[in-house]
């Protein structure tokens, strides 16, 4: 009797200790973590037998990323394991899928087991900051001087700045010069170049344009030079300047020169197709260059046009590294110095070369450019790039509100589903009915 | 030992009253045995049933958004998830998205599984083998099933446009970007995956109507369509609805084929209320209560056919056990 009711009470004890602690482990990522550190480098388990400098205690700190593909994942290992010579703190590493890490995030923020740097996509950032978790970057005397504006505009929440890129990106249109110059087409400068080109490279088998409007940020962010281009704003999606963005997509779409699949597709999917020729031009992000520049396509750059010539400004992106908030002040101090490693010059240099980003002090942004001439476009694009949560709609954290609508908006014109108009129309409504209940 | 100084103890004071204090002790520890053997069970189905029903529950009457993970914080606002959800415009297209998901599922899955129970009825070499096969795209996992699926339905490259072509139509189908087509597109996966279900319960149903009843209307010159009407069909009634009503649940709940195919797009058009729970959560601003909201709806649906499930089942068991 007395041994059954004990353990009756031990499988319960049990199961609910099972509960509580398969809440808090955070799972390992899919992607293990590549490359051991480098010489010299402490590990965890002989903490005293390295020369590390001034750390009172924390030799370890844990850092969550989204590169969790080739070569973005061994690209930015090489980056931590650097810092980790330089600074002699260990960093324990894990990536996730891009969608996946935001809701590794969510749950680890319950249970307060966030890890110490955290990198992230900018226009996340406002949101994540708008719930208390973040620090901000300049208790740990982040130098932020030379930093291209729209980044800390990204960065900064309520005045604080609790995040910082080591590197940012933009879009440009590339285009197969080998197929531009077969059908005698000039790279296009205004949307009735873009336009024509596309309708002139259209043959069997190859689009002559090609973007990415899935359901998800993507689409969005992908459509944003067009607007912006066109003098909208997302503080109305259905001024006549968005419906006049979003019908010159449309009519690639139903003109053939861009597939229907472009709903579907994700960046990823766009680059595969240019890289197969299979499309004549894409719309896609500086990242691609490091590839496209092994490959044995004949590409060139051109600025995304606005409607009568003139480079678009277009959103920015890049991940910004973070500090979430840690009651251990060593701890935190020891994310600070990473941080710190992962801004400085060199760090940011070597980050833009490898994953072909824009470094994100104009100093080191400008030699990057005299080193790449394909990179220079890029660079000089930069500056006038916007950031998604900053002005002139200054969203902020409510960013999500309006991005979500918009995709959908642009997904329902694509598809034949509405009228630009209507689309648009639709998504103003529900962005405005999305951010009144907030 | 102690023990049974307490029960004595109690035995004591239930002595004056009672003739029979040891039955009643018996009674007694009996009943305590039996509760501790549905512990587990209870415990069981309390924290990993009740808890996040009624979690889920709360929190649909909760702003609970991504703050509240930080700070805890949820408050309290009443029906106020629910009446956003109803005016929200994709509410309605997602509640019809899912009526006709489930019964062209249901439908077709239950059609098709029960003609090719029926045929594997029929001795023929390679029978199991075959039959065994068909099983596939039930244990295939469904999400390598849906990436395949994305394939066979692209409009430039797929195999089901290529053999739409070679049968003499020009015209370019696009089943997942079709705002008409996306969500008929994710209905033909599902019946696909949904076949071998039906076709091994009701083949089993099949096996179990005794040969002799066939030989005997053979004999009295009934068709083999007699033979299906008046023997197969009423005899096969209540695996039928056994598999129906499975099927209805599981069609309701289904999530993971919609997610790998279409992701709901284009413009919510292959949406059910079960992705829309989900983006509204994960992918829109983070609105988890809105989102809890829409998984209630479909809790309560599933919740109610689970219930006529169960009652069926409870009155067929005592049918045959009478």
């Amino acid at each position: 009797m007395r041994v059954n009711r004990l353990t009756a009470i031990g499988a319960v004890v049990l199961l609910v200790a099972a509960c509580s602690s398969s809440g808090t482990t955070p799972t390992p990522a899919g992607t293990p973590t590549t490359g051991t550190p480098t010489t010299g480098t402490p590990t965890p388990g002989t903490p005293t037998a390295t020369p590390v400098p001034s750390v009172a205690a924390a030799t370890t700190v844990t850092e969550w990323d989204y590169q969790n593909v080739d070569p973005q994942t061994k690209q930015w290992q090489t980056v931590l394991d650097e810092c980790t010579a330089s600074t002699g703190i260990t960093i324990k590493r894990q990536s996730f899928p891009r969608d996946e890490l935001i809701n590794k995030v969510i749950l680890a923020a319950q249970q307060k087991q966030l890890p110490n740097v955290l990198m992230i996509d900018n226009p996340d950032l406002q949101q994540i900051a708008d719930t208390g978790a973040l620090a901000p970057l300049t208790d740990y005397g982040v130098d932020l001087t030379g930093l291209y504006q729209n980044l800390i505009d990204a960065g900064t929440y309520k005045g604080k700045v609790y995040g910082i890129a080591p590197g940012i990106n933009g879009m440009a249109l590339f285009y197969n010069k080998d197929m531009f110059t077969a059908a005698g087409v000039k790279p296009p400068t205004t949307w009735a170049e873009v336009t024509a080109a596309a309708k002139a490279l259209t043959k069997s088998g190859v689009y002559g344009m090609a973007f990415s409007a899935p359901a998800t940020e993507e689409g969005s962010w992908q459509f944003e030079p067009w607007l912006w281009g066109a003098g909208g704003d997302l503080s109305k999606l259905d001024s006549p300047q968005a419906v006049q963005a979003l019908q010159f997509w449309t009519d690639l779409v139903n003109s053939g020169s861009a597939s229907k699949s472009v709903v579907q597709w994700t960046q990823a999917d766009v680059e595969s197709q240019f890289e197969a020729g299979k499309t004549a031009m894409e719309q896609n992000g500086v990242w691609n260059l490091s590839t496209l520049e092994k490959s044995k396509i004949n590409f060139g750059i051109v600025p995304i046009p606005q409607p009568n010539g003139g480079a678009a400004p277009g959103p920015m992106g890049g991940e910004v590294a973070t500090i979430p908030v840690n009651s251990d002040a060593a701890t935190s101090a020891a994310a600070g110095k990473v941080v710190n490693c992962l801004l400085s010059d060199k760090e940011m240099a070597e980050w833009a070369t490898l994953q072909a980003y824009i470094p994100s002090r104009q100093t080191v942004a400008a030699q990057a450019a005299t080193a790449d001439p394909n990179m220079a476009s890029f660079v000089t694009a930069a500056a006038a790039e916007r950031s998604r949560t900053g002005p002139p709609a200054n969203l902020g954290p409510n960013y999500s509100k309006v991005s979500q609508p918009l995709w959908t908006a642009i997904q329902a014109a694509l598809s034949g589903a509405k009228s630009p108009q209507d689309a648009l129309t639709a998504a103003q409504q529900a962005a405005a009915a999305a951010l009144a209940g907030s | 030992m102690t023990r049974v100084v307490e029960t004595g103890a109690a035995a004591k004071a239930a002595a004056p009253v009672s003739h029979q204090p040891r039955r009643l002790r018996r009674w007694r520890r009996e009943r305590i045995v039996g509760l501790l053997f549905l512990l587990p069970a209870l415990v069981y189905v309390l924290a990993f049933y009740v808890y996040p029903i009624a979690f889920n529950f709360l929190m649909s009457l909760e702003k609970y958004t991504l703050k509240t993970f930080v700070t805890g914080e949820a408050p309290f606002i009443g029906l106020d998830n629910f009446k956003r959800l109803v005016n929200n415009p994709e509410f309605w297209p997602a509640v019809t998205n899912t009526v006709w998901f489930t019964v062209g599922s249901l439908f077709f899955q239950f059609t098709l599984g029960l003609l090719i129970a029926l045929f594997y009825q029929h001795k023929f070499p390679l029978n199991s083998i075959l039959r065994a096969l068909i099983l596939v795209p039930w244990l295939a996992p469904v999400l390598v099933s849906g990436a395949i699926w994305v394939r066979l339905f692209d409009q430039d490259t797929g195999v089901i446009n290529f053999a739409i072509h070679s049968l003499g139509y020009q015209g370019q189908i696009s089943w997942l970007t079709d705002p008409h087509l996306s969500l008929i597109s994710v209905l033909i996966a599902n019946i696909w995956i949904g076949i071998p279900f039906n076709m091994v319960i009701l083949y089993g149903g099949l096996q179990a109507i005794p040969r002799v009843l066939y030989e005997a209307a053979s004999i009295d010159g009934a068709s083999a369509w007699q033979g299906f009407r008046y023997i197969t069909w009423p005899l096969l009634r209540p695996v039928s609805t056994v598999v129906l009503l499975l099927g209805l649940v599981y069609t309701l709940k289904v999530f993971d084929v919609i997610m790998s195919i279409t992701r709901g797009g284009p413009a919510n058009t292959s949406q059910t209320l079960n992705t829309w729970a989900y983006s509204l959560g994960f992918t829109n601003g983070f609105d988890f209560g809105l989102g809890a909201a829409a998984g209630d709806i479909l809790l309560v649906v599933v919740f109610a056919f689970g219930m006529l499930y169960l009652r069926y089942a409870y009155r067929e068991n005592r049918e045959t056990a009478s």
